[in-house]
């Protein structure tokens, strides 16, 4: 396995979703490849910092416009 | 579990969805939970809901309005797109609610529709910029040359705020193709299997998609994020 295999399999490899005997060939690289090493490490860090971020905000107002169409909806149907 | 015996029809029309409750409708709901936890009595609220029950319908936009918005907004990074993709998806999970089969969660089900509302307002919006079956590119560029470690872990270097600008301004640099994938496997949780469902894609260009998503976001969370950039 090369740089150019690592990184081509660096998402599998991190979601644990690869043949066992993938998984060594991709280690055995990493023992003497600092770069992909980190690149390894750094794609994991990434998916984790936006997995346990929220980025986004929920204002009030956008609450309450969505339960007053709601409610109109539900009525209307009924 | 005790509901699993009840029957579900003779059930008094808000007596399940106030066993169950959560916040009321005019209470901002402060439960978050995990992206991958559904809890437990979503199905309870679910046959209450299609047998007439508007309180359990209630109960389900309370429980997941925050993160419908999120996923919406995560997709268009427009708030008027976002909030009419929200608002059209829980009104299309009403009216069709008689249509879900339970086979997948409630949440999957909901997820799934505002994806694909917010993706058609983004092709609208910007239909040179979506193309969701467009060429792959080559991994040549994401080979690592001359890579730096973060040093100590960036949580920590950073204060909750300036994070939050950080990875809001390069999640914004991915085009929308990438970041719909991104969001709806590594942020929303959903399985690969999921995602392509809902983007109308194969499993295989999922995979791909997201593979370069992250590639991308750690070269440009990289900028930042170098030791030497902030002691």
């Amino acid at each position: 396995m090369n740089c150019n295999g690592v990184v081509r399999r660096v998402s599998s490899y991190i979601d644990g979703d690869l043949e066992v005997s993938v998984v060594e060939e991709i280690e055995l690289h990493l023992k003497e490849c600092r770069e992909c090493t980190i690149l390894v490490q750094q794609t994991r860090l990434t998916v984790n910092l936006y997995r346990d971020s929220d980025l986004v905000d929920f204002p009030g107002e956008v609450r309450t416009r969505l339960h007053q169409i709601l409610r109109r909806e539900i009525r209307r149907e009924k | 579990m005790y509901c699993a015996t009840l029957d579900m029809h003779s059930i008094e029309p808000g007596l399940l969805a106030n066993l169950v409750k959560t916040p009321t409708l005019s209470t901002p709901n402060p439960h978050r939970l995990p992206s991958n936890v559904a809890r437990e009595d979503e199905h309870l609220l679910v046959a209450a809901a299609k047998a007439g029950d508007v309180s359990a319908f209630e109960e389900l936009v309370n429980r997941y309005e925050r993160k419908i918005f999120r996923l919406t907004m995560n997709i268009t990074r427009n708030r008027e797109d976002a909030e009419d993709a929200m608002q059209d998806a829980f009104m299309k999970a009403y009216s069709h609610l008689d249509r879900f089969q339970e086979e997948s969660r409630f949440y999957t089900w909901l997820v799934r529709i505002a994806a694909n509302e917010a993706l058609m307002r983004l092709r609208k919006r910007r239909p040179n910029q979506v193309s969701l079956d467009e060429p792959i590119e080559s991994e040549d560029d994401f080979i690592p040359q001359q890579i730096e470690d973060w040093g100590p872990s960036p949580e920590q270097r950073y204060a909750q705020t300036e994070m939050r600008d950080i990875l809001r301004s390069v999640i914004d640099e991915l085009t929308p193709d990438f970041r719909a994938v991104f969001v709806l496997r590594d942020v929303e949780g959903l399985s690969t299997e999921e995602t392509a469902e809902a983007v109308g894609i194969s499993e295989a260009a999922v995979k791909s998609r997201l593979l370069r998503a992250r590639l991308k976001l750690r070269q440009k969370l990289d900028r930042h994020f170098r030791q030497d950039r902030k002691q």
